[in-house]
């Protein structure tokens, strides 16, 4: 049942590195932030501390730099750590729409799939290319394309890769998966009625 | 691909189907929620006009924002009550059981499930926290998830999800004298890496892992997303066993004998096939200490700080930042180093047996909390820190300069006001040594197992607890 209105086929924009590999959740969004019942402010705090200094103001952190940047470049095991939901929200609503990376950490990657984000991969060689043409060419228009698995910019094309069930996720407008998976509610209900913990551990007949 | 193992086992017998993604639909046999991370799908739901679908299978605590000092309320943090009356009625509303501070029951969440004896072979187990691997302790399969998939659980107690690889971890021999489980997993995460799990679920076995009782197993499992496996388990066998026999949510009667059926069969076969296995002599981990900024940058306590240049060039960029940041040098022994807190807690280590080794500790050496030292002991529940009552160990802890407070996750990520202070440096026996992890952007953290802390929290500075048995 592909949803047409929630498909994405490619998202672009200015571009904006983050260097360095296990940048984990705790510095994309420190947990003191997250005590609020909403995410609406979360985009606030992208990276708080990271882009201060110790009297408050800003220092250079990229996300100073680049105020208008839409894809978000990063290295290794970008999002490790904590499930936080709150990290892709605080990005997200900063105005990230697409992230490209040498890898991610999988509860991140879900994470940015559930909301729609793709999280493409990319050799070392052609992230620190793209890391070091954005700060060279802060303008330059970076356009992921999800479809291709490529990624355009200033007249160059960067393949990347984007996992299968993220790529059918995102072409299809499935990546918000609650509707999708209720219409299977009668299958969820007889996978439960086989399962002994829930049924007095009584064996049944498949 | 893997066969034959319990992952590959529970994994069938919870698949709903196949989604158009190429995703399964998995069906969730266990989802435990708590404050930080569920409001916002309760709200996701209510915008979209949806029930909870099975509210039998989902149980709350509190835990992140919790005070341990003072629970009356309304608490001192306006945002902490805000939180805590949101859960109070979205469990209310949708007939979700709470363990609040008033049922006896409440604690951290990776504490509470297998306290209360949900958490039990064979199930597969999520909740809106990486930590949640911690239930493959009881060959559980566990794993953490955000918050849209709350939404998902919540609507229809399932997850969209892809298959993993399977990693055996064999841990051989016996471990020596003043080495604990923590140390097992602080050592698998220095030498396979902080990336090394992406696309694996993690099985822990062996006869130093199958030598542990459950709470140094679920140590273990608790810290497999460390390496960044997001699930990681240890076969059922009769410890485990034994662990649920009479708990309040186990099996009982007749049933419990079925549940044995069923739990040993979801043992990984003998000739199971793995995707990777790695095998460590366990017999040759030393206590171990972190020096970094990731959990991964750990080394034995008689091993001396590493210089960046003699390292990978993908971990050069990190260990710079890390001595930096943790004001080390390279070649510097870890001995030695000056501590200003000592933090015994969190889901990996503020079980019972964690409590009793610390309080052994310090009977046995008579040690009090060194001058300038605050030292914190914060159980994992309402209901370990009862026992431990019971069994005089606050006692010890109090003789000995430590706080005793309530239970929650507290210090191990400073959201309630238990907090380092500026470049303060915490032994812990917590999980993560993040950069402003533990509430102050330039305190640091080096992870520990709680005799370790101990042992820090006596000399004030960072010391080989074996000098002190």
């Amino acid at each position: 049942m592909p949803n047409d209105s929630a498909t994405i086929k490619t998202v672009s924009g200015p571009g904006v590195p983050v260097r360095g590999n296990d940048i984990d959740t705790d510095r994309i969004i420190p947990a003191r932030f997250m005590k609020e019942v909403t995410f609406e402010n979360m985009g606030d705090y992208a990276f708080y501390d990271a882009r201060r200094h110790d009297d408050g103001s800003r220092n250079d952190h990229p996300f100073n730099r680049f105020p208008t940047a839409r894809i978000l470049v990063v290295n290794q095991n970008f999002g490790c750590g904590s499930s936080r939901e709150h990290a892709p929200q605080a990005l997200m609503r900063w105005g990230i729409d697409g992230l490209i990376g040498e890898s991610f950490a999988e509860i991140f990657m879900g994470n940015c799939q559930a909301l729609g984000m793709p999280t493409a991969t990319a050799d070392a060689e052609v992230v620190a290319w793209l890391m070091d043409h954005v700060e060279a060419h802060p303008d330059a228009t970076i356009t992921l394309d999800v479809e291709q698995e490529i990624a355009t910019v200033s007249d160059r094309t960067l393949p990347v890769t984007i996992n299968d069930s993220q790529r059918e996720a995102l072409l299809n407008g499935i990546w918000d998966t609650t509707a999708l998976m209720k219409s299977y509610l009668d299958d969820v209900q007889h996978t439960a009625e086989q399962l002994p913990y829930l049924n007095g551990f009584v064996k049944r007949n498949a | 691909m893997s066969t034959g193992t319990l992952y590959d086992k529970v994994w069938d017998l919870h698949t709903v189907r196949t989604l158009p993604t190429g995703q399964t639909q998995l069906f969730v046999g266990l989802h435990l929620i708590h404050e930080v991370t569920s409001p916002q799908a309760f709200g996701m739901l209510r915008e979209r006009d949806l029930q909870v679908a099975f509210p039998d299978r989902t149980y709350a605590t509190a835990d992140h924002i919790i005070p341990t000092a003072e629970l009356a309320r309304p608490f001192g943090d306006r945002q902490a009550e805000t939180m805590m009356q949101a859960l109070e009625t979205n469990t209310q509303s949708h007939d979700i059981t709470f363990f609040d501070p008033d049922s006896g029951a409440q604690g951290i969440v990776h504490v509470v499930g297998p306290e209360q004896g949900l958490t039990q072979p064979g199930m597969t187990i999520v909740c809106g926290d990486s930590h949640t691997s911690t239930h493959g302790a009881f060959g559980a399969i566990g794993f953490g998830i955000g918050t849209s998939q709350i939404r998902d659980v919540l609507a229809t107690q399932c997850i969209a999800m892809n298959k993993q690889q399977v990693r055996r971890i064999e841990v051989t021999g016996a471990l020596g004298e003043g080495v604990y489980a923590k140390d097992i997993i602080l050592k698998i995460i220095a030498q396979l890496g902080v990336e090394g799990g992406i696309g694996y679920v993690y099985e822990y076995g062996g006869p130093a892992i199958e030598a542990l009782e459950m709470d140094g197993r679920m140590s273990i499992c608790n810290m497999s997303i460390e390496g960044g496996a997001r699930a990681g388990y240890v076969n059922p066998d009769a410890t485990t066993f034994d662990y649920l026999k009479g708990r309040k949510y186990a099996p009982s009667g007749a049933a419990w004998d079925r549940a044995l059926d069923y739990w040993r069969s979801i043992r990984s076969d003998a000739d199971a096939t793995y995707d990777d296995v790695v095998t460590i002599d366990g017999s040759a981990i030393e206590p171990m200490v972190t020096w970094g900024i990731t959990p991964g940058q750990g080394l034995g306590i008689s091993e001396r700080v590493p210089a960046p240049d003699t390292l990978p060039p993908s971990k050069q960029a990190v260990a710079r930042q890390a001595l930096d940041h943790m004001d080390l040098e390279p070649g510097q022994s870890m001995q030695g180093v000056p501590i200003d807190v000592a933090f015994l807690g969190s889901c990996t280590n503020a079980r019972i047996s964690d409590l009793r080794e610390a309080a052994r500790l310090l009977q046995q050496t008579e040690g009090t909390v060194a001058d300038g030292v605050r030292a914190l002991v914060v159980p994992g529940s309402q209901g370990v820190k009862q026992q431990a009552e019971d069994e005089g160990l606050d006692a010890i802890f109090r003789r000995a300069g430590f706080e005793w407070r309530g239970a929650g996750c507290s210090m191990c990520l400073g959201m309630n006001e238990d907090q380092l202070q500026g470049r303060e440096l915490c032994a812990s026996s917590s999980n993560r040594n993040f950069i402003g992890r533990q509430g102050s952007k330039d305190g640091r953290t080096v992870l520990m197992s709680p005799a370790m802390v101990v042992a820090a929290a006596i000399h004030g500075t960072i010391t080989d607890v074996r000098t002190l048995l």
